[in-house]
């Protein structure tokens, strides 16, 4: 699976994460809908950080598509709320 | 697919897709995608350069708030010095203000120093991407049907298409922080224009309207408490103190 984090590039993650990723993506979804500020940060760095430790940034030469493309690491509250609805960043 | 980059990404990609629909020949299609992606490349770099721009602008005035502050403290010593507690106070309230723009100005210095990193890495990489795909746009020439050729020139361009669209958010962002920045520092030049920062001897007698402003800016318990400890640093140090001379004195 193939994850763009924006501004930062692309990243090959195992396929397995695809679950973990959409379990956290759909809890971020209910986060912002609740106004929960403070559990949806976390829920994003949870996100950025089985990115970082799972996903291995591709070459610069690759020139692929990402199967799914996270908002930029300092995507504020007010611009969450226009990205994690209905079925988030990864459709069910 | 939806996202802040998701859907930027997916109006750009359809973009190129449409411009490359347009040309019958495969070759031609793939020559004219790439003298685009060049073209982007070009606005990146002005992108940029708007940037740097800004945050010299931003480093200017912090340069100039700085040397007030410095003048302010010196000066509000030499009118305490002189028993002038009123004139102190002024030049006090005066360099509170200064000190509270410059953290601004100082904070904002260093995001658009970070964003001009992001932008300079991401440049590097669309440069990148966009030799492959000069590369792969030579190699689907040489080889491969005009049907199929149609085929991979969609796959690469959607590729470099998806990295374009990621560094326009990226251009879009720094840009939304610039103009707020600009704002701000408009902001600040009218305070200066206004001579919210002018030196105390350039003063008239008694209270102007911009004292008046600036009382109500400042916190009064920061310039009390300075003025408390001003007073009794020149306590300590004895009688001899300099004098505050109209116009002349050096900071």
């Amino acid at each position: 699976m193939i994850v763009r984090v924006s501004g930062e590039g692309q990243f090959r993650l195992p396929d397995e994460d695809a679950e973990r990723l959409n379990e956290l993506d759909n809890r971020a979804v209910a986060a912002v809908e609740q106004g929960d500020e403070t559990g949806f940060h976390e829920l994003w760095s949870q996100m950025l950080e089985l990115v970082a430790s799972d996903g291995n940034a591709l070459d610069d030469e690759e020139l692929v598509e990402s199967d799914v493309i996270l908002p930029p690491r300092d995507v504020t509250f007010e611009e969450a709320k226009g990205e994690f609805t209905g079925e988030g960043l990864i459709p069910d | 697919m939806p996202g802040l980059g998701g859907r930027m990404s997916t109006v750009i990609k359809a973009k190129i897709s449409r411009l490359l629909d347009r040309a019958e020949d495969p070759g031609e299609t793939l020559d004219y995608g790439y003298q685009k992606q060049v073209e982007m490349l070009q606005n990146v770099k002005k992108g940029i350069a708007d940037v740097v721009t800004a945050k010299k602008r931003l480093q200017m005035q912090s340069g100039k708030l700085e040397q007030q502050v410095v003048k302010l403290d010196t000066q509000a010593r030499q009118a305490l010095a002189q028993g002038n507690e009123e004139l102190a106070r002024t030049a006090l309230e005066r360099k509170t203000l200064a000190q509270t723009e410059l953290q601004t100005l100082d904070t904002q210095v260093k995001e658009l120093e970070g964003q001009q990193e992001q932008l300079t890495a991401n440049e590097q990489k669309l440069r990148q991407k966009i030799e492959q795909f000069r590369t792969k746009k030579e190699v689907i020439k040489a080889q491969y049907s005009a049907a199929e050729a149609q085929v991979r020139i969609g796959e690469a361009a959607s590729g470099v298409g998806e990295e374009m669209a990621d560094l326009g958010l990226a251009m879009q962002r720094a840009e939304d922080k610039t103009e707020q920045m600009r704002a701000r520092a408009g902001a600040v030049e009218e305070l200066e224009a206004a001579g919210a920062f002018d030196d105390i001897t350039q003063l008239g007698g008694g209270e102007d309207d911009i004292d008046r402003q600036l009382r109500e800016l400042t916190s009064g318990a920061q310039v009390d408490d300075e003025l408390a400890k001003m007073k009794a640093e020149l306590g300590s140090g004895g009688g001899d103190s300099p004098a505050l001379e109209q116009g002349k004195e050096n900071a």
